[in-house]
């Protein structure tokens, strides 16, 4: 097509080809990280033929450029077939963190190449992404990375831990930030690398979290090579790279990337169908109890507000109207919005979130309120969201560290982390 | 921030912010405490041929928008006056305009709008109704009986409280005729009308409690149809949630900006207040609850404007999340500010007064929580929702 395809035409089109393609969502689906090894790789599997259909059916990585495999359309389409998709099953899971961040840093940072070589297949459902950013050490400090690559001719030597990946064991592919060099402070001594997953030096451990998913891994790095062609950005400048892998994560997180295709994050509502607050009410008998009343008013008005937030910020940076730091404001929206919907939730189920029949709507509230503060947590915690928003979007003084102009080697560090 | 906005509405937004900057500045508005009508008619005028009362009345009746849907222009304004906590009646006025232009006869509609729109002519919605009928569900199923007696109407009941009340040309009331809603437009001279001024936490805008004491109105003064006010009240009540959260997000967003400048300048320890993270975490929350409420404000004057029929949830979430979070934002910046943040020679509390008058009328944030709930739990009824 040498014309752009307007917005209504591409809604159009979608709409048909969704309903003549995709499969509807399904109330009784596995639930992703709870159920045997089996299951969950099947729900794996599942998203990857998901996938793959969206690609042959031109509908996969409708913001990806076009000689990548995407189709090379605007936000604009990609926010009309947001809206066309809901009650369709979509393969959210390969969206974040395969497509962003992962995608988007290959994007902006790697070579021709890394770009041609991994891109299509992540559009396919053929490899799954993971981020390798956090370490038992710390992952608010996102730049202490510890882990360390040393160069071996046209090869660098990776060793080190890094660890809450979800998913890493049925993954294929990973985007990981190490330490090159020790001899310059914390920022300047980083590079970014392409790993694989499968490598036999790549030890993947399980971690169990407390609603029992053991989706969560740790990976062991001894000795594993990569070559030098498998960097992404220049040697020790990996922030450069990490700063726009961070700002990809929290938009994301915030719900704001146009990278992402489907329904959008859930703010702790259903991402489509009746919000949780309503079945549960119901459940429980509670629809003419004025505080229930009050408690589902409040969760929806919050997941609304966040869905309004998001579009205005992803409006005012796709403008330029605000810098791209302001996408820390969404994130953090996304994770109180969430804490507090599931504990709205928890709230209208009352003693049923203590003790619950195992089938039916009260199933796993009371264990979602445990989980509660997750999305407070993954993707850079809402407190280093709160830093950014300070910082960088009013300006405000930075913290003081006691890492700055001193080589990395001689920062501070508390004692070595228990895993 | 703007993000939205096209040049046209740029410009009459800087031309309305330019006037309120020279018209109500903080020694004026502080003038007008003492003041009983709380505005100046003159100003009102000059208001009037900014635009300020024609941009919800349709091109036929003499009105006009800037860029197409006055509503979202009326929402500028709106911003403007939160930011300047303007005086004037502009919720009242224009919700009274907007109601008369929509289902006004030719003759409520001549009585009515020219005096409007030049700003001569002052409206009153007599909504809201003391306790124990103050919630929103009340609103609709008014205590104020208005009972037909041979082709005339008798008024009963009591209103409050009534914004710009006291210095209204013509009220517009609801009221309750045989358990379904009706609205009258009627002269306040009327006899068996007494209108009582209250006190209020607004500097700039006056409130009323008025009583209606078996008061006779022709059937000339029925706006619409007996009985079948409902749809006409819900989105007078939208019209007026838009301009409430426009100003409060207005108000919220100068005294936010005052805010962050003094925690620059003022020191302890040392250090400015910008430097402490608990602080900053602080900042970092209510620059969220603002943007959020500016992205909400955007929604409704959108849906309101294309006559969505989403309008409703959107109306009560704007309302809802605004009442309940700006005003913990102005508690916030008071507390940021320490003692000087209680007193009157501080301009803050200008502006705090503006969020704690909206976020309580037209419906508390609770009032607008339910109203959402019960909208999704039976789709449709959530106007006849019990409070
Ligand atoms: C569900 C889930 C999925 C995840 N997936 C991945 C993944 O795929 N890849 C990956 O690399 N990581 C992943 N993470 C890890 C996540 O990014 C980190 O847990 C997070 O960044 C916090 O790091 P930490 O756990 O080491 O806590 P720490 O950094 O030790 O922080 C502990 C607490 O201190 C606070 N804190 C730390 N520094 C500051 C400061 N300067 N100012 C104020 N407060 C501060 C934090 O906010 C937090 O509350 C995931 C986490 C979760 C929960």
């Amino acid at each position: 097509m040498s014309e752009v395809e307007s917005v209504e035409s591409f809604a159009e089109r979608s709409r048909l080809w969704l309903a003549d393609s995709m499969p509807r969502v399904d109330p009784d689906a596995y639930i992703h990280g709870l159920g045997s090894d089996e299951a969950e790789l099947a729900f794996v599997d599942r998203q990857r033929q998901l996938q793959r259909v969206l690609f042959d059916g031109g509908f996969a990585g409708i913001c990806f450029p076009a000689e990548y495999g995407g189709q090379g359309l605007s936000a604009a389409h990609q926010n009309v077939f947001n809206i066309e998709c809901v009650g369709y099953q979509m393969p959210a899971l390969i969206n974040v963190p395969t497509f962003v961040p992962c995608g988007a840093v290959l994007l902006e940072f790697g070579t021709e190449e890394q770009k041609q070589k991994h891109i299509p297949s992540m559009l396919k459902g053929e490899k799954l992404w993971m981020q390798f950013l956090s370490e038992p050490s710390g992952g608010s400090d996102v730049a202490g990375a510890l882990t360390t690559a040393v160069r071996d001719g046209e090869e660098w030597l990776l060793n080190g831990s890094k660890v809450w990946t979800t998913g890493a064991w049925w993954s294929d592919m990973g985007l990981c930030l190490v330490r090159t060099n020790w001899d310059v402070p914390k920022h300047r001594g980083l590079s970014v690398f392409i790993i694989d997953i499968a490598d036999p030096n790549i030890d993947v451990q399980r971690i169990e979290m407390l609603n029992g998913s053991r989706e969560f891994c740790q990976e062991f790095l001894t000795d594993v090579r990569v070559p030098d062609s498998d960097r992404v950005g220049e040697v020790d400048d990996g922030w450069t790279v990490g700063r726009r892998w961070m700002f990809h994560e929290r938009n994301a997180m915030g719900g704001g990337s146009p990278l992402v295709s489907g329904p959008g994050v859930g703010h702790g509502g259903a991402g489509s169908g009746v919000d949780p607050s309503l079945v549960i009410t119901e459940a429980m008998g509670r629809t003419d109890d004025p505080v229930a009343l009050d408690l589902i008013g409040e969760s929806l008005m919050l997941r609304r507000a966040a869905t309004e937030l998001t579009k205005r910020v992803g409006e005012g940076m796709a403008s330029g109207a605000v810098s791209d730091t302001s996408a820390a404001i969404t994130r953090l929206m996304n994770g109180v919005v969430m804490a507090r919907n599931w504990t709205i939730h928890a709230e209208l189920a009352g003693s049923a979130a203590v003790a619950w029949e195992s089938e039916g709507p009260l199933d796993g509230v009371g264990v979602n309120y445990l989980m509660r503060q997750s999305n407070s947590i993954a993707g850079g915690t809402v407190e280093m969201a709160r830093n950014n928003i300070s910082e960088r979007v009013l300006g405000m003084p930075r913290e003081r560290t006691l890492d700055k102009d001193v080589a990395f080697r001689d920062v501070p560090k508390g004692p070595p982390a228990s895993r | 921030m703007e993000v939205t906005l096209s040049d046209d509405q740029e410009f009459f937004r800087e031309t309305t912010l330019r006037f309120l900057t020279d018209k109500s500045e903080p020694d004026s508005l502080r003038s007008l405490q003492a003041d009983a009508h709380g505005f100046d008619r003159e100003y009102w005028r000059q208001g009037a041929e900014l635009g300020w009362t024609s941009l919800l009345i349709s091109e036929d009746h003499g009105g006009g928008s800037i860029s197409g849907s006055g509503v979202v222009d009326m929402s500028i304004v709106a911003d403007a006056f939160g930011r300047h906590a303007a005086s004037g009646p502009l919720i009242s006025t224009n919700v009274v305009a907007a109601a008369i232009d929509k289902t006004g006869s030719e003759a409520q509609v001549a009585d009515n709008l020219d005096g409007f729109i030049s700003g001569e002519r002052i409206g009153a919605w007599c909504l809201s109704e003391p306790a124990p009928n103050d919630g929103l569900g009340a609103v609709t199923s008014s205590a104020l009986t208005a009972t037909a007696d041979d082709g005339n109407y008798r008024l009963s009941g009591v209103k409050g409280p009534v914004e710009a009340g006291a210095q209204a040309d013509v009220l517009l009331i609801v009221g309750n005729t045989d358990g379904a809603p009706t609205q009258f437009l009627v002269d306040p001279t009327t006899d068996g009308v007494t209108i009582r001024p209250l006190e209020s936490v607004d500097m700039s805008r006056r409130f009323a409690a008025i009583e209606f004491d078996d008061v006779v109105v022709g059937s000339d003064a029925v706006l619409g149809e007996v009985g079948g006010a409902r749809g006409a009240i819900e989105r007078q009540l939208h019209i007026a949630c838009m301009m409430q959260v426009a100003e409060m997000v207005g108000a919220a967003e100068r005294v936010f900006d005052m805010t962050v400048e003094w925690a620059f300048d003022r020191y302890s320890f040392g250090r400015p207040l910008a430097s402490y993270q608990e602080l900053k975490h602080r900042f970092a929350d209510m620059k969220m609850w603002l943007e959020a409420s500016h992205a909400l404000g955007t929604a409704l004057a959108s849906e309101l404007g294309a006559d969505s029929p989403s309008t409703a949830e959107t109306a009560s979430v704007a309302k809802a999340y605004c009442g309940h979070y700006l005003g913990e934002l102005m508690q916030d910046c008071v507390q940021m500010h320490g003692g000087i943040g209680l007193t009157s020679e501080h301009d803050l509390h200008l502006y705090f007064r503006r969020v704690a008058a909206n976020r309580a009328t037209y419906g508390t944030a609770a009032d607008h929580r339910r109203r959402i709930a019960a909208g999704r739990l039976e789709p449709g009824t959530e106007s006849e929702m019990a409070a």
